[in-house]
């Protein structure tokens, strides 16, 4: 078809060349330090104004956070939530007027164990973290990524949300606040954690199984962002936070938001990349650093000394395409190069977007998916793509022999170095290099599934997107009990529920 | 693909063919794409088509006996395949979508079924109505063409079909595919109309490029095309308009309407139909909406059907051809991508209170459009006032002044005469 039918012509603009040595458009005084876009340049005083500034009118803007309240601050080391952590800071040391008036806390999640990290390198990095975030005076938890194996069950329930606050408790509250000794907040000194939990060897091995499963990176790095949620949010939880400040920034939401898109994660964007996220009921998850560019947070952390820490990730050495999250990141990046506008642009196609279907919070627990917690997006309706899939799966395989929805194995690019998991699926139904789920790795590999009797129940429990992580993993037994035994509750109480079913008068919402 | 715009007007503008091009042959215009190419980069694509097809589908088939098999392909047919839908014949090709093993018979019944799966589950079309196909001679609406009547007849569908065509008046342009869609209309017993730019416009293409250049027709050519079919549809009475739009089609829209921030577009475009939205505009559906683009080259070629031209690449828009490139890496790393986009794109919601913009008539026509004058009148009245540029810039405020037939000022004229392109 011919595209051209709509008038595409506009936006694009070209990355000019910044002219130099000119003034600070603030002050028109000094002269400028930085260039944060075309025409905006800005002295050193200046800029570091209107980066503390915004930091301030955007929880301003959004009211979410109350006085006294606890909030918990994920920090990875990256330049990002180093940033945010130093924004806190400042903001708590602001006088009266200005100041921030909520009770912070940091924690790190160490996933060094995840991405095979001698013990040596994760002891390093811990170290220098906890020598930044002791200066910084607030509580901190330093959370290996294997405690994730040994979670409740309760993570993955939503908690009834802390009751509605109307609008007009934000202002009492901070009267209140003011009125009250607002020095309250140090004593959130005295039960700073120092001590880091030993791991056990043999926990990192099942956490790097768990990973390993996942065959292809693109489900590895889905599965490791559902794992590390999880953590955070049952950090918080157990220590008493009521919200959880994430540090993605201007670019990470507008790379999130197209790998969300990618992915098949349309209905859950809001959740995904929004200032609030209330998927958890209880723990809210904010963003308070979607508003700045990673360009103007790299300027200001270089200017004003804010400390980061490398933190080797899993796939630095992988290539652009090796999996979707980082072959958006990349495509985002080269397109940002050329066009200054991308970011922004893809940014505030996210301002307009809300969660689909229901409600976020008064959807039934049953509604939920498993891993990420948001509304199930898989209602089979008409003439949908969800649909269409179903479909074309149930058309290209013999009846008889195939369930509804048997996977396809991925033509998979950058072949997963796991040698345990190599795939080597020879089918004896299908004959072919395309058999459904073969047990892999396995000598006699045959269709038997009888091993893995959950795959298809599970999947009913799942979102779109996450049953496209589960297809990509080679077993599920791996998975930690606490999602297993969570996933079999549900299913005991949705075949409760059809046993009963003729006796209900109303879908009653006694379920859950 | 070819995103390259030619510096100058008598340079043929296919990237594949520059190394082919003497600089002294005659320019064609070559298809759909609207590219002016000489003749030997016309043969060329015609043989590098195929060339392209066997790389490109290498991995899905697995046929020994192909002359353009290339090496690699050995791999794939160490031992014969059995089919998996039913395990009884031979394998020929790994289906792009599942990922499927299919005989050529279960792959050909399978595709035909989704689209009919699609058709019955969206309520594409009531019995008794007259349905135009938007058939361009490329291989989206040869397969519609083709599955259409067929499942017509399979089906009972009760529907009046018909091929309906658009001739944008350049001299070579349409030969083959033209061509490719009369023969069509034999094979397929149905009948066609051809509606030409000049009976609509009263310009034909070539005479528009004599005007505005090469490096805008292309902006002439997709706004008068999209009104042509209306209008064409209109005159044959026709209910319904049938496009060849594939899912690749509609992931890339998607893509590309998040990259522009263009939510009301957003919204709108995985609809698989459009209402009627106004006067002089005859309700659309894309019955080939989950249909893969290389499974509908896949479909093609094993039914040996008759398609001359390639879609047109050449959109002026570079954000297209990003989304494309985008879309195309996103396939590979998971090939289910195109549909897991579309399934995003349906599952979006917009915020309340987000300003959606009027989508109005144009006060000439009738046409719907978001401005006074639609963006074909005003590139007609620009062409007939010798003022090219009028409908190619953004001109908006000039629009009152169009259309209460006053004269433009010296200063506007100056403005919008300049070609430099
Ligand atoms: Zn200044
Ligand atoms: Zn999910
Ligand atoms: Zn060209
Ligand atoms: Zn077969
Ligand atoms: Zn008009």
């Amino acid at each position: 078809m011919c595209q051209v039918d709509e008038d595409y012509h506009d936006g694009l603009e070209r990355a000019e060349v910044p002219s130099v040595s000119k003034k600070c458009v603030k002050c028109k005084e000094a002269s400028a330090a930085v260039v944060i876009r075309a025409g905006d340049t800005y002295c050193r005083g200046c800029f570091k104004e209107y980066f503390i500034h915004k930091f301030r009118a955007m929880l301003g803007k959004n009211r979410i956070i109350f006085p006294g309240e606890k909030v918990l601050l994920a920090v990875s080391g990256g330049p990002s939530s180093s940033s945010m952590l130093s924004q806190v800071q400042e903001g708590l040391s602001q006088n009266a007027h200005k100041k921030l008036r909520f009770l912070p806390g940091i924690v790190y999640i160490d996933e060094g164990g995840a991405v095979g990290q001698s013990v040596e390198e994760r002891q390093r990095t811990v170290a220098e973290l906890q020598a930044v975030f002791k200066a910084t005076g607030f509580p901190f938890h330093m959370v290996p990524l294997e405690q994730v194996l040994d979670l409740p069950s309760s993570v993955v329930v939503t908690a009834p949300a802390a009751s509605e606050q109307p609008a007009s408790a934000y202002k009492a509250a901070v009267d209140h606040f003011i009125q009250s000794d607002s020095s309250s907040c140090s004593t959130a000194q005295d039960h700073e954690q120092t001590s880091v939990p030993e791991v056990q060897e043999s926990h990192t091995q099942l956490l790097q199984q768990l990973i390993g499963s996942a065959q292809t990176l693109t489900a590895r790095q889905d599965l490791l962002n559902t794992l590390r949620h999880h953590l955070l949010v049952h950090t918080a939880r157990t220590e008493g936070y009521s919200k959880l400040m994430l540090g993605d920034n201007c670019t990470r939401v507008a790379v999130k938001l197209l790998t969300s898109i990618s992915l098949g994660r349309g209905a859950q964007l809001a959740q995904d990349t929004g200032f609030a996220d209330s998927r958890y009921g209880d723990i809210i998850l904010v963003r308070p650093m979607r508003d700045y560019s990673a360009k103007e947070i790299a300027y200001y952390n270089h200017m004003f000394s804010v400390p980061s820490v490398f933190i080797p990730g899993g796939d630095t050495k992988t290539t652009d395409k090796a999996s979707i999250q980082r072959l958006t990141e990349s495509f985002v990046t080269k397109l940002q190069a050329d066009f200054p506008s991308t970011v922004s642009t893809i940014y505030r196609t996210s301002e307009k977007l809300q969660t689909a279907c229901r409600n976020s919070s008064t959807a039934d627990q049953a509604d939920r998916c498993l891993l990420c917690m948001c509304a199930l997006d898989t209602a089979v309706e008409n003439a949908s793509a969800f649909q269409a899939t179903l479909t074309s799966e149930q058309l290209s395989q013999n009846k008889p022999s195939g369930a509804t929805g048997t996977e396809n194995p991925r033509q998979n690019p950058a072949p997963v170095e796991q040698e345990s998991t190599a795939p080597s699926g020879q089918c004896c139904s299908s004959g072919g290099e395309d058999c459904g789920r073969t047990e892999r790795g396995g000598g006699g590999g045959c269709c038997s599934s009888a091993k893995e009797p959950e795959r298809t129940d599970l999947k009913s429990l799942l979102c779109y997107s996450c049953q496209l992580t589960i297809k990509d993993m080679s077993s599920l037994e791996r998975l930690p009990q606490y999602i297993l035994s969570e996933a079999q509750r549900r299913q005991r109480r949705s075949q409760m529920r059809e046993e009963i079913s003729e006796f209900l008068l109303d879908d009653g919402d006694e379920g859950s | 693909m070819c995103t390259f715009q030619p510096p100058t007007a008598r340079l043929c503008c296919r990237r594949v063919s520059h190394a082919l091009f003497s600089g002294e042959e005659e320019l064609t215009v070559h298809d759909e794409t609207t590219c002016y190419l000489t003749q030997s980069c016309k043969t060329y694509l015609v043989y590098v088509r195929k060339v392209i097809f066997y790389q490109y589908f290498s991995s899905c088939i697995s046929s020994p006996h192909s002359q353009f098999r290339p090496r690699f392909i050995g791999n794939f047919v160490k031992m014969p395949v059995l089919c998996s839908s039913c395990t009884e014949k031979r394998a020929v090709l790994k289906r792009p979508k599942t990922g499927h093993s299919l005989c050529k018979g279960c792959f050909f019944w399978a595709f035909e079924e989704e689209v009919h799966q699609t058709i019955v589950a969206a309520k594409l079309f009531k019995p008794g109505e007259i349905v135009g196909i938007a058939a361009s001679g490329g291989k989206d609406s040869t397969v519609l063409a083709h599955v259409m009547k067929l499942l017509n007849e399979r089906y009972n569908y009760g529907l009046e079909l018909m091929l309906l065509s658009v001739d944008e008046g350049i001299t070579g342009y349409r030969d083959d595919s033209l061509e490719t869609v009369k023969r069509n209309q034999q094979q397929y017993e149905l009948p066609l109309k051809i509606v030409s730019y000049e009976e609509l416009y009263g310009w034909t293409m070539d005479a528009i490029v004599k005007q505005v250049g090469l490096k805008n027709n292309c902006t002439f050519c997709g706004v008068f095309r999209r009104q042509a079919l209306d209008r064409g549809a209109i005159m044959l009475k026709v209910d319904k308009i049938c496009t060849g739009h594939n899912a690749d089609d509609v992931a890339e829209t998607v893509l590309m309407n998040v990259l522009r921030g263009d939510i009301a577009r957003l919204r709108r475009c995985t609809a698989i139909s459009t209402a009627s939205e106004g006067e002089g505009v005859v309700p659309r559906c894309k019955p080939l909406k989950y249909a893969y683009e290389k499974e509908i080259v896949l479909y093609a070629y094993f039914k040996k059907l008759d398609y001359f031209s390639t879609e047109c690449i050449y959109s002026p828009n570079a954000y297209r051809g990003y989304a494309r490139t985008f879309l195309k890496d996103l396939e590979s790393v998971r090939p289910s991508s195109i549909i897991d986009i579309i399934h995003s794109g349906e599952n979006l919601s917009v915020r309340e209170g987000v300003k959606m913009p009027v989508q109005g008539t144009c006060n000439r026509c009738g046409y719907i459009s978001s401005q006074a004058l639609c963006k074909s009148c005003v590139l007609l009245e620009g062409l007939n006032r010798g003022l090219p540029k009028l409908g190619i810039g953004k001109h908006h405020r000039l629009h009152d002044k169009i259309l209460s037939q006053q004269p433009l000022t010296e200063k506007e004229e100056r403005k919008l005469k300049s070609v430099d392109f």
